[in-house]
């Protein structure tokens, strides 16, 4: 509770810090920070980027990014290093792959279930519709309608 | 009735899917580095010249203990680890996280010996008062190597074995039952094999 607390006093700062300052010394090296940046997830504060949290962290990791960069890391590369300690939870698009296929695929295979479940339902509502007027029911209908 | 029952069970079925989802911590977040080997780094100690690095203690189980005196965390598992290293089961070694704080800095940035100073005369002050579980301490001042060991939340702990490869992370303060549930019995195998 305690470490809750904590950490949502943490958040709680960078809601009006906002946005890290850019450094200038490098606008190169800066665009592609922010770029990635925007892609990489924050683990104290889980819900903000790299780019966009002020928490200690985060700002260690935009300094190692930064240094990456400059070694002339390509952009994979970096996510990779990143991932080798944090795992995929730092990426905000995880990859595809067996363990992530619920996440990728889950949503599809519900939205054919429910039109599935859906299209026995009308069909199913149709027949009984057919199923209550007969022949005979029809017939009383139409010449008590004639009336 | 048949029909009746189905949405209900749907129902008690989200209901339990999502409470088994709220019952999870979401701070608790699956290192990739358990079964894979240590990362090596080679820092100063706490006190004396030598560098330490985990290639050091090839050849025995040992603890990693990722803290910091400005930890609230820390200082709540801090009794159980002194408590543990008098066992004197396996050495805990020690890595005191970003010490100096950016607050620390307000009035301009410290040297790197200025910082190793302060940090180990605020760590050496804190053992001194609350006891001292670690065979060693090394200083992580910029946090680097808490990157390389993935730390995000300290404190943190790492079970490493004999071949140097880490076998359990624990995130957050160990507390007694995490201690005798997970660790010991990880430890005892480990020692064994």
């Amino acid at each position: 509770m305690r470490r809750l607390v904590l950490l949502l006093a943490m958040c709680a700062v960078t809601a009006w810090a906002g946005e890290a300052q850019p450094r200038a010394d490098d606008p190169k090296v800066e665009a592609r920070l922010v770029v990635l940046a925007e892609e990489l997830r924050c683990l104290v504060c889980q819900n903000e980027s790299l780019a966009s949290s002020n928490a200690e962290l985060a700002e260690d990791l935009r300094r190692e990014v930064r240094k990456l960069i400059r070694d002339g890391m390509t952009d994979a590369q970096i996510k990779i290093y990143l991932v080798e300690r944090y795992g995929d939870f730092v990426l905000y698009r995880p990859p595809v792959k067996p363990m992530t296929w619920p996440l990728w695929f889950g949503p599809f295979v519900l939205l054919f279930l429910a039109v599935w479940g859906l299209w026995r339902y009308l069909r199913h509502r149709k027949a009984l519709v057919h199923q209550r007027m007969s022949v005979t029911d029809n017939a009383q209908a139409e010449s008590l309608l004639k009336e | 009735m048949k029909k009746f029952l189905i949405p209900l069970v749907l129902f008690f079925g989200l209901v339990a899917f999502l409470a088994v989802g709220l019952k999870r911590d979401p701070r608790e977040i699956p290192s990739p580095l358990v079964g894979k080997p240590a990362p090596a780094f080679s820092l100063p100690t706490l006190t004396g010249d030598k560098l330490f690095s985990p290639a050091d203690y090839k050849g025995q189980v040992w603890l990693f203990n990722v803290w910091a005196t400005w930890c609230v965390a820390c200082r709540e598992e801090h009794p159980l680890l002194v408590e543990f290293s008098k066992t004197q089961s396996v050495p805990i070694v020690g890595l005191s996280y970003k010490e100096v704080q950016a607050a620390d800095q307000a009035n301009g940035p410290l040297s790197d010996a200025a910082k190793l100073s302060l940090a180990r005369e605020r760590s050496l002050r804190f053992l001194q008062r609350q006891g001292d579980p670690y065979k060693l301490s090394v200083m992580d001042l910029d946090g680097r190597v808490g990157i390389d060991y993935g730390v995000y939340g300290v404190p943190e702990t790492y079970v490493i074995d004999r071949e140097g490869v880490i076998r359990y992370k624990q995130v957050g303060p160990v507390t007694p039952d995490i201690l005798q549930t997970k660790l010991l019995p990880l430890i005892r195998s480990l020692e064994k094999s």
